[in-house]
């Protein structure tokens, strides 16, 4: 494999459109002007459904490695990439309205949005720890700079400060892991390095430090106690439209870097990374759900309860069999359609020099607009895991994962502590459904928004209605 | 000769000394984005490390990935800074305190 | 028949989408015309099940309608199994359903949540025959819960009153526990049998019947018990058992015909269906059955002491609720499961019909609840006193009325039995006789009879209701006064057929059935019986304190005053649970408790709650402190957790 083959470039052809195309909407976006901003939007999107139609095009059935093995095109990368779109695609839309309404509505969001979208994009299909680590890199400076991206804000700022250093470290420390892990097997990529670690018979000390170092730059990205600290201020002070980013897609190339990294190269040393994700996983949803029902902020909550969700996912992959990760992949693209449909919710009820953040924001929700209160209710519903919507088939299919190891008490803390996490969601309906609103304002948002917003509830609910299908793609992924 | 093990534990030492910083610091930022280049170059260290003993180029390129990208991180790095000076007349760690709990 | 089983849940949820999502566009007329056809339609398939079913003695069905997924060979699927309990059940719900639509129309005519509330009931009654109708596990536990949930809203219906909103987190907090120990109980039947549907579990069950497991390594306990105490757990919660019984006292704060659809006749029948349909399961086990006897046995008792001291019409009913469901729960443990379905069934009319005049009561006295408050109303409401009376005649066991063949049924059953705790149980009930006579009619003389204690303004406005309350109240003195008389074929002969199991040992119905000769028989064979003087008794007592002799009462309360404080406290359960809750000072339990507490109860820094949720909050605040150093601290610490997690964990291996 001395030459790259230009057949390999097909591959690459959801990436390669992207960047062109990021490039293209920086230019344009130059000679615009804030009022037909709207240009760049729509060229967003279609760079997306481009995207989307590229990759569907050429939907993996199996395993192709290509450029010098750094690249990798299989079904989990297919699937998880589509999901990006969409959640991206929703982010976009759901930003739209809140970014005018407050002066922001410029070029930039989108073309950092892109980039971030890239940044996961390699993340998702990378097969070379280089691979990874640009990935990562072109993921996360894309954030800290959208977070920062609201120039006036002290808070926002202060996030970014918090979310640059705290990120740079934890980047720091999985650059580390990867150094070892290249010392120990002399390779940087992961399929030798798989074959490796896998053929070594005795653990040796270099490899177990490697080890440590990955699983906790990898906690970082998820947001698993105690590499969490991040997570709350970040949701807090960066504009919910970023929040809404930041809190949803990234989480998929999260999930796909854990596989990447733990899975595929270090898949020899699964019993021994079982037990440390076994402990994140724990103190995660305790932690999580625990510190949640003391929050007033809903963007705050929603941030814990990430955490505690991030524990789930851990709990699939921890399995370390086919069913585990099908599940954890399951519960990462779930819960990212969750997570923009309750942050697009507090962009719904936002107006200009308003932020609907606080809890008590959402009190009587129902009197001002029922159909919105329901679509919250099925989010809320679905995160707390309450059947029939998509949230309790995802926790139930974790579940049974390990149970099917005999976990069984780990099985047991997570469903105690999720009981424990529904009484913080179930508030929330009770404020919109049981309690007087403070302001009779009708909800005033554009119609793509609703349609969008609409249609994210009833995917969640429908999804949780017939989970055949995504269930059998995600299962495909790992045969 | 200096040995493998001289290397790494150099490079172990530049990165505790890094995070050291990192976490002891409580006065400046800037201190802060200084002592994250140290752990990026304390990594570099074992990567150039490993790749001389191993004989194998491909951990000195992906020094030169790490040495753009971090060029890129301390770009924003700095951006950052100067936002959050701009709001905040300070660069102080222990100021940037207003979101907890 | 097939699509007449999927119609029957189906018409009540487009009836409840349709009110619920288009309530403005329809209006108030559209919202109950368009329910109350869809529970209408059921009713009516049901009757058409009923013929199929039991008078052309069809077989039972039992296939899947739509599978949902397989999982390891599992199937989690909808699915119906429709034999003749089911039958019976879907009669009941759809029938009370029904008569509590028609009533709605006039007990909520001003209120305006109108269409959200007959979404909500129209919804309940989706679930419940969803819940009845079910083959499987999965799909039992999904009506188990959405029957829960929509009580919740329904509790909560009118969110300005606190102590509505109070009563709801309550009823929440408590079936929590009651349904944490439901999936633990279908868990591990998942476990042990590899199986959700209930046809292969019942089948597999006998040969698993000696398996023990170890769920405290050391302790072996009987598989077969551990699996029916959970589930009875489950039926704890929801039917109100003692001392999960909380919170149903407390739920009287929805609208009144929910009381009577949700709190009386359907939703906590839920637990007793659900002990019955299990019964091959449960008559594994004795040690379940002895539990299940004597829980039941002290709830029939001690609840009903309760009633005696309440003041407000409804709780009475409430207590007597709790009370009866205890006999229900009796028959269960005495493995007289057809008799306890029997008493499900008449007590659903007697004791729908009575939370109905209860309402019409309410209504005449403009949403005044407190009987001290009436009294006389016997002239200007004369529908309501008659089918209240008919409904304390059937409730008290009356010779006669449907009431009494379902009791006495109960009681001889538990006389019958053989296994541990029956002689406790037979005391209790046939005390609790007493006891039902004095307070039912205790709260009938106050109402009806007497002196006119309200206020001027009331009494000139009193007038007996409109038709469509009085109606449903006519409809359901019916049933009430004759559904006991197919005692016969239900108790005695082969009704249930295959539907119920019962062990050849404990058949104590059987035993009865041996000389029993119809229904006159029965009777007369009541009127001499112990049962029969016992209510008379009660009745006596109550017309004696409370009409001929109203200073007695008073008197009565003041030298029993200890008594009567324990009794008005209602023996300081809510108290032992609060104790309970806050005595693991640490507890996540308190945590719950008290944070749900304070945040739902408005005033947010009212009791000494506070100040558990301010040591919460400090504890957060010193972890998420702000400071960047912390947390890269934190990281770091997090580093050294795995590095010397892996250290411990390789010496050790």
């Amino acid at each position: 494999m001395n030459t790259i083959q230009v057949a390999e470039f097909g591959l690459l052809l959801p990436e390669i459109f992207v960047l062109v195309m990021t490039c293209v909407v920086l230019v344009v976006d130059l000679y615009l002007t804030e009022r037909n901003r709207d240009v760049t939007y729509v060229l967003s999107l279609l760079t997306l459904a481009g995207a989307a139609l590229l990759t569907l095009g050429n939907y993996p059935s199996g395993t192709t490695v290509a450029m010098y093995g750094t690249f990798v095109h299989d079904p989990m990368g297919g699937l998880l990439k589509l999901f990006i779109y969409v959640v991206t695609a929703g982010v976009f839309i759901y930003s739209r309205s809140y970014l005018r309404d407050r002066g922001l509505y410029k070029g930039e969001y989108y073309v950092l949005g892109l980039f971030a979208m890239l940044g996961m994009m390699v993340l998702v299909s990378a097969h070379s720890f280089l691979t990874i680590y640009l990935g990562l890199e072109l993921l996360s400076l894309s954030l800290y700079a959208m977070v920062a991206f609201d120039r006036d804000s002290p808070t926002a700022s202060e996030a970014a400060m918090k979310y640059f250093v705290l990120g740079a470290l934890a980047s720091g420390m999985l650059l580390y892991g990867i150094s070892m892990l290249y010392g120990a097997t002399g390779s940087l990529d992961i399929g030798e390095v798989g074959a490796a670690v896998a053929g070594s018979e005795d653990r040796s000390i270099i490899l177990i430090f490697a080890l440590c170092f990955v699983v906790a730059g990898l906690a970082f990205k998820l947001g698993a106690v105690p590499f969490h600290m991040w997570i709350p201020d970040v949701y807090h002070g960066a504009p919910t439209s970023v929040t809404l980013f930041i809190g949803s897609a990234p989480k998929i190339a999260a999930f796909a870097m854990l596989m990447r990294l733990l899975a595929e190269s270090m898949g020899g040393l699964q019993p021994d990374w079982q037990g440390m994700l076994a402990i994140l996983a724990v103190l995660s949803l305790a932690v999580g759900n625990i510190i949640a029902i003391a929050q007033t902020n809903l963007k705050r909550m929603l941030a814990y309860s990430t955490i505690s969700h991030m524990g789930f996912l851990l709990l699939g992959v921890l399995a370390g069999t086919p069913e585990g990760y099908s599940a954890a992949m399951f519960y990462a693209v779930t819960y990212a359609l969750m997570a923009i449909g309750a942050f697009g919710m507090i962009i719904l009820l936002s107006r200009s020099g308003f932020e609907a953040e606080r809890l008590d924001d959402f009190r009587g929700l129902n009197n001002r607009s029922p159909w919105f209160a329901f679509i919250m209710l099925i989010l809320m519903f679905s995160m707390a895991g309450v059947p029939p919507t998509v949230g309790f088939y995802a926790k139930l299919s974790v579940l049974e994962a390990v149970v099917a190891i005999d976990m069984v008490w780990i099985a047991l803390v997570a469903v105690f502590f999720s009981i424990i996490g529904a009484f913080y969601y179930i508030r929330v309906v009770k404020l919109m459904y049981f309690d007087e609103s403070e302001s009779d304002e009708p909800i005033n948002v554009g119609m793509d928004m609703r349609l969008a917003i609409s249609a994210n509830g009833v995917v969640v609910l429908a999804l949780g209605l017939f989970p055949g299908a995504l269930l059998s793609l995600c299962a495909a992924a790992f045969p | 000769m200096i040995a493998l093990s001289d290397y790494l534990i150099l490079g172990a030492i530049l990165f505790s000394i890094s995070i050291a910083g990192i976490f002891l610091n409580r006065k400046n930022v800037i201190i802060l984005l200084m002592s994250i280049e140290l752990m990026l170059l304390a990594v570099n260290m074992n990567f150039i490390a490993f790749s001389y003993f191993l004989d194998d180029t491909a951990g000195q390129v992906f020094v030169f990935f790490i040495l753009t990208v971090a060029a890129a991180e301390a770009a924003i790095g700095l951006a950052i800074l100067v936002v959050l000076f701009r709001n905040r007349q300070t660069i102080n760690v222990n100021d940037l305190d207003t979101m907890k709990g | 028949m097939e699509k007449i089983y999927l119609a029957i849940p189906l018409a009540p949820l487009f009836g409840a989408l349709v009110a619920g999502l288009f309530g403005r566009q329809i209006g108030r007329a559209g919202a109950h015309w368009v329910t109350i056809l869809g529970v209408g339609i059921s009713f009516v398939l049901s009757l058409v099940v009923f013929k199929h079913m039991v008078i052309d003695g069809a077989e039972p069905f039992n296939g899947s309608v739509y599978t949902w997924l397989v999982s390891d060979g599992v199937r989690f699927e909808i699915g119906f199994l429709v034999d003749r309990l089911t039958t019976l059940m879907l009669l009941v719900v759809s029938f009370v359903s029904l008569m509590v639509h028609i009533y709605t129309i006039g007990y909520m005519h001003e209120d305006p949540g109108y269409q959200r509330f007959f979404s909500y009931i129209a919804l309940f009654t989706f679930s419940m025959l969803m819940l009845v109708m079910s083959n499987n596990f999965l799909q039992l536990f999904f009506g188990w819960e959405a029957v829960g949930l929509v009580s919740y809203l329904l509790i909560g219906f009118w969110y300005k009153r606190p102590s509505a909103i109070y009563a709801n987190l309550k009823a929440f907090l408590v079936n929590r526990v009651g349904d944490f120990g439901f999936l633990l109980g279908i868990a591990a039947i998942y476990m042990a049998f590899n199986s959700m549907d209930y046809m292969t579990v019942f089948a597999a069950a006998p040969s698993h019947a000696g398996e023990t497991i170890e769920v405290i390594p050391g302790v072996e306990w009987q598989l077969m018990s551990v699996i029916c105490i959970l589930l009875f757990i489950g039926a704890m919660g929801k039917s109100a058992q003692v001392p999960l019984h909380v919170w149903l006292p407390d739920s009287m704060e929805g609208p009144t015909p929910i009381s009577a659809l949700i709190h009386a006749a359907t939703m906590v029948t839920a637990g007793i269906f659900m002990v019955a349909r299990m019964s091959p399961l449960f008559e594994l086990s004795v040690t379940a059955l002895s539990v299940v006897l004597v829980i039941g046995a002290i709830t029939a008792l001690f609840m009903g002491f309760l009633g005696v001291v309440q003041n407000d019409i409804k709780r009475v009913v409430a207590y007597s609720t709790l009370s009866q469901l205890g006999y229900m729960t009796v028959a269960l443990g005495a493995s007289a499961y057809a008799a306890g379905i029997f008493h499900l069934m008449t007590h659903a009319f007697f004791k729908a019909l009575l939370f109905l005049a209860a309402g019409s009561v309410i209504i005449a006295m403009h949403h005044d609840q407190d009987i001290r408050n009436m009294g006389g109303l016997k002239k200007y409401m004369p529908i309501t006193y008659w089918t209240s009376l008919i409904g304390s005649l059937a409730l008290i066991g009356f010779p006669g009325f449907a009431g009494f063949f379902s009791k006495d049924a109960i009681i001889e059953a538990t006389h019958a039995s053989q296994i541990p705790g029956s002689t406790f149980a037979y005391i209790a009930v046939l005390s609790s006789v007493f006891v039902t006579a004095l307070y039912s009619f205790r709260m009938f003389f106050l109402v009806f009879h007497g002196k006119e204690r309200m206020d001027e303004h009331t009494r000139e406005h009193l007038h007996e209701t409109p038709p469509v309350v009085t109606v449903p109240l006519i409809m359901l003195a019916i049933p009430s006064v004759l559904a006991g008389y197919v005692i016969g074929p239900v108790l005695f002969g082969d009704y249930f057929g295959g539907a119920i199991h019962v062990d050849h040992a404990r058949d104590v119905l059987a035993h009865l059935g041996e000389h029993f000769t119809g229904a006159g028989g029965f009777i007369l064979h009541g009127i001499t019986g112990l049962p029969f003087i016992l209510a008379m008794a009660g009745l006596a007592t109550a017309w004696y304190i409370y009409i001929k002799n109203p200073d007695i009462a008073t008197t009565v309360r003041r030298r029993f005053k200890g008594i009567y404080q324990v009794l008005v406290n209602k023996y300081y359960a809510d108290d032992f649970n609060e104790a309970v809750f806050a005595g693991g000072a640490r507890g996540v339990g308190q945590l719950l408790w008290k944070i749900g507490d304070v945040l739902i109860i408005d005033g947010l820094i009212v009791n000494g709650s506070a100040r558990v949720v301010g040591w919460v909050a400090s504890v957060v605040r010193h972890v998420q402190s702000g400071y960047l150093y912390h947390y890269a601290f934190s990281m770091i610490i997090g580093l050294l957790l795995l590095l010397s997690w892996f250290m411990v964990y390789q010496n050790g291996s």
